[in-house]
């Protein structure tokens, strides 16, 4: 199992924000649905429909494609009125590399940090040093040596990229299914082989050959980027996801609030057709969606981040 | 009965940790989510997880009665962070709606240790069993307890492991430390009320 080793020592005084308390908050995640919202009235909705948490954000991934500039960190008052609002967790989304909007988002309380793909990146190098917070961090990935490379800065949550804002799921399809391809493909590895394998994936040779071992990441892996109907979600979770984050496809449907339930109880139970097809009953309208095969390559947030 | 099979409520949350740690104290494990699982079961564990949506989805899908039922007419049960709160008779502080399976008389606060920020591991003595690692995540605490309800542990002066009858709950996840002598309590709970 994926215990994390304490690297408390064994005394009184407790510890904050160790491994083991940052990954362990991700797996009381697992088998929920993390919704984009933008107020406390859509946070309210979300956590009536069974959310088992919130992102906060000021505009949703199919707004920011829409708006086009500079996508940053959202408000602090808008964050604190979120949290003020709901009692499950709240995330907040920093740009890769700006870690003092991390700093910020630790400061004002949030639960999780979001080093996200999703805003314009800070820094086109390095992301942010994820140890150096008592706040857990999740980031995306397109394949396995990205996320042991998110891993190896401190990442305690791993979520697929997908290509958010896009109402189309295909893209976390291809990410999930190329992590999940690359763990098998080591789970077959002698100890020889890894030394390369780590090479190749340009990721810490530790990590590598705990995967191996594992048959798994060391961390949750969730699934985001594109889920718009409870299927989606289902299909996610069928794939390998423990959980599924569901940003503009929510709050930029007909019907927010029936959507989002039916997509909780569709991830819940992602391997009973009937309920999914229940689910996903008079749902009203789905978001619009891009085809994204037609989006050019600058805008495609799946390749920032290295 | 020698192998007692015990589910896990897997509507959300850290089933897979539990299911192991089942596994590693001898028992058979296996995930509930529908009331003709539930009763195949000699024994459930309630995982970690948002105690508002396991409660929802418990609701949702007609899992709340046969619960009450099963554990009123003595199925024994041990609840983790958000499965202790689901075992707790009332709520504090419950969102609309929250219910609870019950099943221990105490009334609990959720988060009450704090936001994840605040979240921690400490050692905690746990009466009969010893010191564990404890990992407290946004956990709850038990605010007062009823004459029957046994005392198992406290943390900073706050009530965090409690026992009543075959009901046994913790604030804290055993299931993500490698250290299944919790577990093991529990399954020789079913063990002997069967």
């Amino acid at each position: 199992m994926s215990t994390t080793p304490s690297s408390t020592p064994q005394s009184d005084s407790p510890a904050i924000g160790t491994a083991r308390v940052k990954r362990g908050m991700a797996e009381q995640l697992k088998g929920g649905v993390i919704m984009d919202v933008v107020n406390a009235e859509q946070a309210k909705i979300a956590e009536d429909a069974g959310a088992v948490a919130v992102m906060a954000l000021e505009r949703v991934p199919a707004d920011i494609r829409k708006d086009g500039g500079v996508a940053r960190m959202s408000d602090p008052n808008m964050i604190e009125e979120i949290i003020g609002a709901v009692s499950i967790p709240v995330m907040a989304k920093s740009r890769i590399g700006h870690f003092v909007e991390a700093q910020v988002l630790q400061s004002l309380g949030v639960d999780y940090i979001d080093e996200s793909e999703v805003l314009t990146p800070a820094d086109e190098v390095n992301h942010s040093d994820k140890f150096a917070f008592t706040t857990p961090f999740v980031c995306g990935a397109t394949n396995l040596g990205e996320a042991l490379r998110r891993i190896a800065e401190g990442a305690a949550m791993i979520r697929s990229k997908g290509e958010a804002g896009t109402g189309n799921v295909v893209e976390a399809v291809r990410h999930l299914r190329q992590i999940k391809n690359e763990i098998a493909k080591l789970r077959g590895f002698d100890n020889n082989e890894l030394y390369a394998a780590a090479k190749e994936l340009r990721a810490p040779y530790e990590l590598v050959k705990e995967v191996s071992e594992l048959g798994k990441l060391p961390v949750v892996l969730f699934s985001a980027g594109g889920v718009a109907t409870p299927a989606d979600a289902a299909l996610m979770r069928q794939l390998g996801a423990e959980g599924v984050f569901v940003g503009s496809g929510i709050f930029k449907s007909g019907d927010p609030a029936k959507r989002a339930a039916a997509i909780v109880k569709a991830t819940t139970f992602f391997d009973d057709p009937k309920i999914i097809a229940d689910a996903s009953r008079n749902l009203g309208e789905a978001m619009v969606g891009i085809n994204c095969d037609t989006l050019p390559e600058t805008e495609r947030y799946a390749n920032r981040g290295w | 009965m020698n192998t007692p099979v015990i589910g896990v409520l897997a509507l959300q949350g850290d089933v897979r940790e539990h299911l192991i740690a089942l596994a590693a104290a001898d028992a058979v494990a296996r995930p509930v989510r529908r009331p003709e699982e539930l009763a195949e079961v000699d024994g459930l564990v309630i995982p970690g997880g948002e105690s508002t949506t396991i409660s929802k989805l418990a609701a949702l899908f007609g899992m709340l009665e046969p619960l009450r039922e099963r554990v009123r007419a003595g199925l024994p049960v041990y609840g983790t962070c958000a499965g202790l709160i689901m075992l707790a008779d009332k709520i504090l502080d419950p969102r609309s709606g929250q219910e609870t399976i019950g099943g221990i008389e105490m009334i609990v606060r959720r988060n009450a240790f704090g936001r994840q920020n605040e979240s921690f591991e400490a050692t905690v003595e746990v009466a009969g069993v010893g010191p564990v690692e404890g990992v407290f995540i946004r956990a709850p605490w038990v605010e007062s307890v009823g004459a029957e309800t046994e005392v198992l542990a406290e943390h900073g002066g706050h009530i965090v492991a409690v026992r009543q009858g075959n009901a046994l709950a913790t604030s804290f996840h055993p299931e993500l430390t490698g250290d299944h002598r919790m577990h093991a309590l529990f399954v020789d709970m079913v063990r002997a009320a069967s």
